[in-house]
């Protein structure tokens, strides 16, 4: 039956497609409706279903009812661009030492750090809270975004080492033993050498910190207040008791746009890394 | 600038990687370093470009200390077995990558990265990536790039094993005419192919678990090997080496009768020896040793025949192809006048007059 193969793989796709963008259609029409076309049942074409407004959008931009998204959006992109930066500029580094050089300390070796690092992810993140909510207020630094930049650092590190150790150890070591041999300091042929041949790598590790960094709620929630708001906070805030729909779904489909479009412009980046001409 | 390296060991998970290693390489000199896999050429290579730490033993540059000198202020260049270079650089900027990190001046880089591309033959080349050019190109990269250098240690870790034959002839060829106008440099360069080693070398050491078992120029280690196992490493297809006895003017191999004692090897005094005869000096005959044959392999216009004699395995290079069966009995001629003698040791008693004459030619 090889024909019937094809029809049954574009099926399969097709539902999957369904399944992953149905939220988001669901979202995008709620988001020009109003109170009434939210509650009449489903319907999905605009115009010939429900009159489309823009109240919803209008409210997550400063209208009346709603709140004014754009300073929350500033904060978490600060936060979300801040960390990742420094915890990628560490993350590597770390990652590099891990990869090339030998450490010992008693029984622990490389691979016990390199899980160190990354289990910093695996115990529940309200562990967490505590320490760094008494942390930041020994060092004043509660409801700033320094504040908020160091915890999210703290939470993005373990990605950034975790993705680029892997990615370091598939570049062949021969390529450092080359630039040193070339006349680069360790440190030179990591920057010569290695980094401008690890693009994919850093690329897949500031999508997980973007990703990670910008959805961030939960710190965010309970270390800051007044002063620091971050988008996602903002969203929740938009919350009643008779939840507004429209805005909700307006302010959700604002929150994620950053990360579409990331998605989108990154993707060629991942594909392009060429290690083949190296080893053989 | 002279190397001079002493009594360097290292060892790693209860193997000797480098055992006792004395060796002393000279400025101008092409030094060919042969022996089998693991052996310990690239420890030793790794070692003299600071690439791996030893266990003992010093080295000295001039007479100063260079364990203790950093890879990158060795002055070092190396070319790998694998064909490494820089993937994200182009042909001419993998070869001006180092000229660069040394601070030469625009000009200067310019013109060694034209003059070692031309060298090698990859003017044509310069805009591409490694992975668009193919393997004996990519090596050729890594060799205009240690080329370019002018380096003080110029290493070569089997640098074209890993292409095809027909490439590594050729690559082969052009190596010794890229060589000859090194100046001053100490070139070392490994491999397990004795027909290399002896046409490259001026110099030949011959590696064994992680020891130098012989060094000489290539005539002497080829024509007097210190060891059965030099003779064996030397050799391509392996000296057969077999044990024999001397009984007055008799020579008895594997409990047969195989002639009398040829004149290189008269006065020796009676008793157990081990014997050593190359590949192209055992011939099927009528008469003589008989053996049975256990494989043969047909290359070019040479026949490889593999027999073993009671215990004693032996390979005879035969030239011509000849139809033998697997099986066969079959009697070998013994060049007497070729044989050496090894002590039950293993350690050389006399060899047969030399005449050095090797495959590919000197």
């Amino acid at each position: 039956m090889p024909r019937l193969y094809p029809a049954f793989k574009y099926t399969v796709i097709a539902l999957w497609a369904c399944f992953v963008a149905g939220p988001f259609m669901w979202a995008a029409t709620t988001s020009f409706k109003d109170a009434n076309a939210v509650q009449g049942g489903a319907t999905y074409l605009p115009w010939l279903q429900y009159e489309p407004t823009a109240t919803g959008w209008r409210n997550i931009f400063g209208g009346s009812g709603g709140v004014d998204v754009l300073g929350p959006f500033l904060n978490s992109a600060l936060v979300t661009v801040a960390a990742s930066a420094i915890s990628l500029v560490l993350g590597s580094l770390a990652a590099y030492g891990l990869s090339r050089f030998r450490y010992r300390a008693g029984f622990v070796k490389n691979s016990d750090i390199v899980f160190f690092f990354v289990s910093q992810r695996i115990m529940p993140p309200v562990v967490l809270v505590v320490p760094f909510f008494y942390l930041l207020q020994v060092a004043g630094l509660l409801d700033t975004v320094p504040g908020l930049v160091i915890v999210t650092v703290a939470l993005l590190l373990p990605i950034a080492v975790w993705v680029m150790v892997d990615f370091f150890n598939g570049i062949p070591r021969e390529i450092d033993e080359m630039a040193m041999l070339d006349g680069c300091n360790p440190l030179t042929a990591f920057t010569r050498a290695i980094l401008p041949n690890s693009l994919p790598g850093l690329t897949v590790a500031a999508m997980f910190c973007a990703v990670f960094g910008w959805n961030d709620f939960f710190f965010a929630f309970r270390l800051t207040f007044t002063e620091i708001q971050t988008l996602p906070q903002a969203i929740v805030a938009l919350n009643s008791s008779i939840p507004p729909w429209w805005t909700l779904s307006a302010a959700a489909l604002f929150g994620i746009s950053p990360l579409v479009l990331l998605a989108i412009w990154v993707e060629r980046y991942l594909s392009k890394g060429n290690l083949s001409g190296a080893i053989r | 600038m002279t190397l001079h390296a002493t009594g360097l060991s290292l060892a790693a998970d209860g193997v000797d990687h480098l055992k006792e290693v004395t060796a002393t390489f000279r400025p101008g000199r092409l030094h060919t370093v042969i022996g089998r896999t693991l052996a310990g050429k690239t420890t030793l290579l790794r070692v003299l470009a600071g690439l791996q730490r030893v266990d003992s033993g010093s080295l000295t540059r001039d007479g100063a200390d260079f364990l203790r000198t950093p890879v990158w202020r060795r002055d070092t260049a190396m070319v790998y077995q694998q064909f490494i270079n820089y993937p994200h650089l182009d042909v001419r900027d993998n070869v001006a990558f180092p000229l660069r990190r040394a601070g030469l001046a625009r000009e200067e880089i310019e013109r060694r990265v034209e003059q070692s591309l031309a060298r090698v033959g990859l003017a044509e080349f310069k805009e591409r990536r490694p992975s668009q050019l193919s393997g004996g190109q990519q090596q050729r990269v890594a060799i205009a790039r240690a080329l370019a250098r002018e380096a003080s240690i110029l290493l070569f870790d089997e640098p074209f094993a890993n292409l095809d034959y027909k490439l590594r002839e050729q690559l082969r060829e052009e190596f010794k005419t890229l060589f000859s106008d090194q100046g001053d440099a100490v070139v070392i360069y490994t491999t397990t192919d004795p027909a290399e080693a002896m046409m490259l070398g001026d110099v030949v050491l011959v590696m064994h678990e992680g020891r130098i078992v012989q060094a000489g120029a290539p005539h002497e280690v080829f024509d007097r090997p210190a060891t059965t196992t030099v003779a064996r490493i030397v050799n391509d297809p392996p000296m057969n080496v077999f044990p024999g006895r001397i009984d007055g003017d008799l020579i008895t191999v594997a409990g047969l009768p195989a002639g009398g004692v040829p004149g290189h090897l008269a006065g020796l005094a009676d008793g157990a020896y081990q014997f050593g005869l190359r590949a192209t000096d055992v011939g099927l005959a009528q008469s003589g040793v008989e053996g049975e044959v256990t494989f043969v392999e047909i290359s070019g216009s040479e026949t490889f025949v593999h027999a073993v004699a009671g215990q004693t395995p032996f390979v005879m290079q035969i030239e011509g192809i000849h139809d033998v069966a697997l099986g066969e009995q079959v009697f070998m001629r013994l060049r007497p006048e070729r044989l050496f003698a090894f002590d039950e040791e293993g350690a050389l008693v006399r060899s047969p007059a030399c005449e050095t004459v090797l495959a590919g030619g000197r």
